[in-house]
């Protein structure tokens, strides 16, 4: 492969991680947010 | 925008599909399973958004431990055709970032765990995924035949975990689950190992049918099929299931014995001649389904 090739190749893999890390911790946001209100009704 | 150059450590930059293959997917499916199912065998009702945190903090730690099972078993994987593929001998992730994913999600988990449910469950958790490593991965795998028997505890807590997550306390039920996985490990990984044992052999690992033999190791799997039997239906016996759970478990019990059995008659030692191990292989990943789903089903129509 050539360079110029090959450095594209590793942007788009950079590119997919960083995209699926930041739905990822939107996910957690979401289910922190969950477990809170879960834990308060519990406790009410 | 201007493009920054490339250094050598982003060149080796992983894909995410091969960070999620790290985590071992289809074991986790088993892990995930027998975890919810400890959870909803639970005597207490579980906020549904509590038992799905519990749930996904289980799969997180059976990741991590696999992703760190696989950190420090990179050579091994290497010799072998079934793991060659993997991520770390097939040169597509650093061992490093393996570690640094590994040590990551293991730790997310166990703090995800004591907040979404106990402490008692994030500990059981804790100590489920350094048992895995540390116990059977760094010390007993390359050592000893009996890796599977003492290391299949690692594989045995998931269902205990999602009992204690739900309850916060550890009673007679959740014992057996974990002691019906615990004897369930050797007859399932012997049976695996018999028909792949030549790779086993190539990688230097002491697996049963490579130390004792074959004959040996298929006498071994009924032997630990019995006291499994034992396990599987004492949950009826001791009355801490309905009928419903005692007739599946009878029937897949019967079934398995006879596919011990089975395997325990063949005389072959060519890997394509062990039909009846494979089938045996393919059955027992059906009878663990099987016997924790007709306990939920149990808990929840039958009550």
């Amino acid at each position: 492969m050539e360079p110029h090739a090959e450095d594209e190749v590793i942007r788009k893999r950079q590119r997919e991680r960083s995209r699926v890390l930041a739905i990822l911790l939107g996910l957690f946001v979401v289910l922190m947010f969950a477990i809170t209100i879960a834990k308060m009704t519990i406790n009410r | 925008m201007t493009s920054v150059p490339l250094t050598h450590d982003q060149s080796m930059t992983a894909d995410w599909r091969d960070l999620l293959a790290l985590t071992k997917p289809r074991v986790m499916s088993l892990v995930v399973f027998t975890g919810l199912c400890g959870l909803l065998a639970a005597p207490v009702p579980v906020h549904p958004v509590l038992g799905f945190a519990a749930v996904l903090c289980i799969a997180l730690g059976a990741g991590a431990a696999g992703a760190l099972n696989q950190w420090y078993e990179a050579d091994l994987d290497a010799k072998m055709k079934r793991t060659a593929n993997r991520p770390l001998p097939a040169g597509r992730m650093t061992r490093q970032t393996a570690l640094h994913f590994g040590v990551g999600l293991a730790v997310f988990s166990v703090i995800l765990m004591d907040l979404a449910a106990n402490h008692l469950a994030a500990a059981i958790l804790a100590v489920s995924i350094l048992f895995y490593v540390l116990v059977y991965t760094v010390w007993l795998k390359r050592r000893t035949a009996q890796n599977i028997v003492i290391g299949g505890a690692a594989g045995a807590f998931p269902p205990l975990i999602g009992w204690v997550a739900a309850t916060g306390d550890i009673s007679t039920l959740p014992i057996l689950l974990f002691a019906i996985i615990f004897l369930w490990t050797p007859p399932h990984f012997w049976a695996l190992s018999l028909f792949v044992r030549t790779d086993y052999a190539n990688a230097g690992v002491p697996m049963l049918p490579v130390v004792a033999g074959v004959t040996s190791t298929r006498r071994q799997i009924l032997l630990y099929t019995l006291p499994m039997i034992a396990a599987a239906i004492a949950p009826w016996a001791m009355g801490l299931t309905g009928w419903l759970y005692g007739a599946v478990s009878i029937a897949l019990n019967l079934v398995f014995l006879a596919l011990a059995f089975a395997v325990l008659a063949n005389r072959a030692t060519e890997p394509k001649q062990m039909k009846p191990e494979k089938r045996l292989f393919a059955f027992s990943i059906l009878y663990l389904f099987g016997l924790f789903a007709a306990l939920v089903v149990d808990r929840w129509v039958i009550g």
